[in-house]
């Protein structure tokens, strides 16, 4: 197969997700390639923080305003994937309530809205903070949902003509008269190869860009340093809450979806690590510790999971931490920097600031090709988005919407129309814990490129409650079989659902959760007769 | 590393395993498909609206509040708690007047009571009911419990309250709007049954109504307002060092458990001091503080019919082994099967098919089993029986009185 494209990008992260739209909406043709399924990088292991950029304020300037510029960037174009829940900055007895004055200074310099509250107005307007609080100091942080955003911006890459390969390996790169040409591939769904050929390859494979630009012979030095952080049952908190003191660990509460996520240490890892990242119990210790200092019913709240991921830092200096390195934006040009024609990485940056990475990776696509398309996706809503409110959207399509139509709202935005629940089959539901349908589901499965349960999850939300898939991932099995037409894959799929939810939730695995491990293992080996045999 | 000592979360959803039981075990999710089941209007609801109140659906309140659910879940989670909480948060449909009329049981019964001549037999007429059931959505099956001329207060006042200084210990006596505004001669029957034991009846610096119907209807602080008076007024009497009686289980299980889970009063003044009559005359007979001596003719097939918040409770057991110590009675013990009226749900006439649906495995029990009559300590399943299986319900403390040679008792209770 050889097919020729204007610009391929590798990485189906948020990075890859949002050039490959913005490339496409500026007329190129493009092909995204992906080794895995979408955002499961490090897109899908952080947060979900919508940051205002005050985090960064006293110690990075131009992070911190980049952070804001997106922030209200992606409030309107990404609107089904933002929660504009506001963010407390609390000073606790122990910190230095002078920082405060200098964190507010900051913040305002930086163009990010900064109000400092009383404590008991901090108290009676998130109740789940801690009570000891001496200062805190109201910003317009907010959550968003990486995997609801990733997947949008490939909808709209595709909507836009872009074509995208997942579970597929870039292997080799064609190299001509120091020109890349293109990539050769390796399809890990059949196991087969094919070459194609760009003028112009972007990679944005987040940690893993170091080993693509070590494939084409370039040397880009990353920093992988790894954040645990822990998923808690429920929503504790309605609004963010950090520390207001110089930035260190577990000092993040983010509510997310219908959960809420505590995090992150920092530590660096070998390269060898970042395909199998392991939450330590130090880890566990330190997120339980800490975070219960921001709000301490997390103390004795279920928690659902711990998971870590890689930020895919630019090394600049020899921090063994990765604290104090810049979160900025790296876009490099290869030719440039190392004579090697028509390749570009762009890396660095955060989840926040992925469009703004996508514009520059674009811009400098474009430069290449010669072309004059200015970027539109700073006020181009992204597919979903286009509507109003949870709730306006809502009571546009049904007038009288049941929780399972609000959910699943919630989840798409607008698209929520294109899913078809006009049969009482397609009503009923997958996941209770998240309210997913079969109609949700299957309409998943023909348009997002589901390949197995863990892409579904992505899409979702299925398996992501209280159950981790003690019910659903049954019921997802079956649909996607049948939909595969294949009832081994489909039994396959499910092993390795139960194991990468297993993997999650064996670091916490006490109290609540080691029951509901228990009663998962006994429904499927017991009951259901599935063997635990090894999965590739 | 450290593991966290317990998880929990108000009215401990997250301890919620999804095993369904509850669900399983729902009375009203076999017969109406709106209702979402009480797995995922409790615990799993609960994650979504903690999310945005927006996720808050008003099919919860198509829950009975039987707290069956409550009663099966192997991990102790308050699941009717919680979806009762969730209407009073977040429901945005006002009670309707019906509903406010349906819930004021003490109101209405105090502007009933004075005309009952006149009010009961306009009650029962065929055009009453039409009127109802047209305007007000009141279901035209329903007849309305008759009020009685006198209530229970003033009989008391009149007739008994002079002679209970005389007895050498005191109990005190919730008795209910039901007692006191339709039904006084439970009430009576439970004072000769007391004072044939020994023990004055004093009745409450002035109860109200427990509010369960408020709580039920969606009236949050009429019901807070309920909760906090007769708050004082039990745990004064508690205070005193007495134990507070009943003879509803709805009313007792309401002042002692929903009061705290659900509004949020403190009981415990009073907690342990607010017992079933039934539950209290037992632990007398059991302990051999009390005998009881009964007529030597007494002859009754008895089935007895567990209303679902005694059920909750666990205290049917005292019920029953009280009427099975009645020589002469022939005892079945009917099924476990709510009956579907849920106090007021059951007069609603959106509800009424429902309702019926629910109870009608116990009402073909009881037919099959065609006793002389039911015993149940639950006003409202009396209605609802009465009206579906066609049989007579008594009370247990009233078929106590029927069966006891009270003289004889009061004399052996002297003597001891």
């Amino acid at each position: 197969m050889n097919e020729e494209f204007d610009v391929i990008i590798i990485g189906g992260g948020i990075t890859g997700a949002g050039t490959a739209r913005d490339c496409a909406m500026r007329g190129l043709k493009v092909l995204l390639i992906e080794r895995n399924d979408i955002a499961d990088g490090a897109t899908g292991r952080n947060h979900g923080l919508l940051h205002s950029g005050a985090r960064y304020a006293v110690t990075d300037r131009e992070s911190a305003t980049e952070c804001i510029e997106e922030n209200m960037i992606l409030r309107k174009i990404a609107r089904h994937c933002v929660d504009e829940t506001d963010g407390f900055f609390i000073t606790l007895p122990e910190d230095d309530l002078a920082y405060q004055a200098k964190f507010v200074e900051s913040c305002r310099a930086a163009g990010i809205r900064a109000d400092i509250v009383d404590p008991k107005e901090a108290i009676a307007l998130e109740p789940s903070v801690n009570p000891d609080l001496i200062g805190a100091v109201r910003v317009p942080d907010g959550s968003v949902d990486p995997f609801r955003l990733c997947s949008s911006n490939i909808m709209d890459a595709k909507l836009h003509g872009a074509k995208v390969l997942l579970y597929t390996e870039v292997t080799a790169f064609i190299i001509e008269q120091g020109v890349v040409k293109g990539v050769t591939v390796l399809d890990h769904k059949n196991g087969g190869r094919a070459e194609y050929r760009a003028s112009v390859t972007v990679n944005a494979a987040g940690i893993w860009g170091h080993n693509i630009a070590a494939l084409a012979g370039v040397n880009v030095g990353m920093f992988p340093a790894k954040g645990a952080l822990l998923i808690f049952a429920h929503r504790v908190n309605g609004i963010v809450i950090n520390r207001c003191r110089k930035p260190a660990n577990a000092d993040i509460l983010v509510p997310g979806d219908t959960v809420c996520v505590i995090g992150t240490t920092s530590t660096r890892v070998p390269f060898e690590e970042c395909d199998h990242m392991q939450v330590t119990p130090e880890e566990v210790d330190i997120l339980l510790t800490e975070g219960a200092k921001l709000a301490p019913s997390l103390s004795h709240t279920r928690i659902l999971r711990a998971y870590a991921g890689v930020r895919p830092l630019v090394s600049a200096d020899n921090d063994p931490t990765g604290r104090n390195i810049s979160r900025g934006i790296v876009c490099l040009d290869h030719e440039t920097r190392d004579g090697l024609k028509g390749f570009i990485t762009i890396t660095g940056g955060k989840l926040m600031t992925y469009r703004l990475m996508a514009e520059q990776a674009t811009d400098l696509v474009c430069r290449k090709l010669g072309v004059d398309k200015h970027c539109e996706t700073a006020f181009t809503p992204l597919p979903g988005s286009e509507g109003g409110n949870l709730e306006e959207v809502s009571k546009s399509l049904w007038s009288n919407p049941l929780t399972l139509h609000k959910a699943l709202v919630g989840r798409t935005g607008t698209r929520a129309a294109k899913v078809s629940l006009q049969q009482k089959e397609d009503q009923a539901l997958v996941c209770e814990c998240e309210e997913v349908t079969v109609g949700e589901v299957k309409a998943a499965v023909e348009r997002l490129d589901v390949h197995n349960l863990v892409d579904l999850r992505r899409r979702t939300r299925v398996g992501m409650g209280t159950c981790q898939g003690g019910l659903c991932a049954l019921r997802a099995a079956g649909i996607l079989g049948e939909a595969q037409k294949c009832t081994a894959k489909a039994k396959d799929d499910l092993r390795q659902f139960l194991r990468e939810r297993w993997k999650g939730m064996y670091p916490i695995a006490w109290g609540d959760t080691l029951r509901e491990c228990e009663y998962m293992e006994w429904v499927y080996t017991q009951v259901l007769g599935l063997q635990k045999k090894e999965v590739k | 590393m450290t593991l966290q000592e317990l998880t929990s979360s108000a009215h401990n959803f997250e301890e919620c395993m999804k095993c369904t039981v509850c669900t399983a075990y729902c009375p009203v999710v076999p017969v109406n498909p709106r209702y979402p089941g009480p797995k995922q209007a409790g615990p799993d609801g609960e994650r979504l609206r903690l999310k945005h109140p927006f996720f808050f659906d008003e099919a919860l309140k198509y829950c009975l509040n039987c707290k069956r659910c409550e009663v099966a879940c192997p991990s102790g989670v308050k699941v009717a708690d919680i979806i009762q909480s969730a209407r009073l948060k977040y429901s945005r449909q006002k009670p309707k007047l019906r509903d406010r009329m349906l819930a004021s049981t003490d109101l209405m019964g105090s502007l009933a009571s004075p005309f009952a001549p006149i009010v009961n037999p306009v009650l029962g007429l065929g055009v009453t009911k039409s009127i109802l059931d047209g305007m007000m959505g009141i279901d035209r099956h329903r007849t309305f419990p008759k009020y009685a001329s006198r209530t229970f207060e003033s009989w008391f006042r009149r007739k008994a309250s002079a002679a209970q200084a005389a007895f050498p210990r005191s109990v005190a006596y919730f008795h209910g709007c039901y007692v006191n505004y339709n039904f006084p001669d439970l009430g009576k029957d439970f004072v000769r049954v007391m004072n044939a034991l020994g023990y004055g009846v004093r009745l409450l610096e002035k109860e109200q109504c427990c509010g369960v119907a408020m709580i039920s209807n969606g009236m949050a602080s009429a019901a807070r307002k309920h909760a906090s008076h007769n708050g004082k007024v039990l745990g004064k009497a508690a205070s005193e060092g007495l134990k507070i009686l009943t003879t509803s289980s709805t009313c007792t299980f309401t002042m002692r458990d929903e009061y705290g889970e659900l509004l949020g009063i403190d009981t415990a003044s009073y907690r342990d001091s607010l017992l079933m009559a039934t539950r209290f005359i037992f632990s007398l007979v059991d302990s051999g503080t009390a005998t009881l001596v009964f007529k030597p003719g007494y002859k009754a097939r008895i089935a007895y019919h567990t209303p679902c918040h005694l059920e909750k409770l666990g205290w049917g057991v005292f019920s029953t082994s009280l009427l099975k110590m009645i020589p002469g009675v022939e005892f079945t013990m009917l099924g476990s099967n709510c009956c579907g009226i849920a106090g007021t749900y059951g007069f609603k006439k959106e509800n009424y098919e429902a309702s019926q649906a629910i109870g009608k495995p116990l009402f073909d029990e009881i037919k099959a089993v065609a006793p002389d009559f039911v015993a149940c300590d639950c006003e409202t399943c009396k209605w609802q029986i009465e009206m579906s299986a066609g049989i007579p319900v008594k009370n247990p403390v009233s078929i106590l009185a029927e069966a006891l040679d009270l003289e004889k008792t009061a004399e052996a209770n002297r003597n001891a």
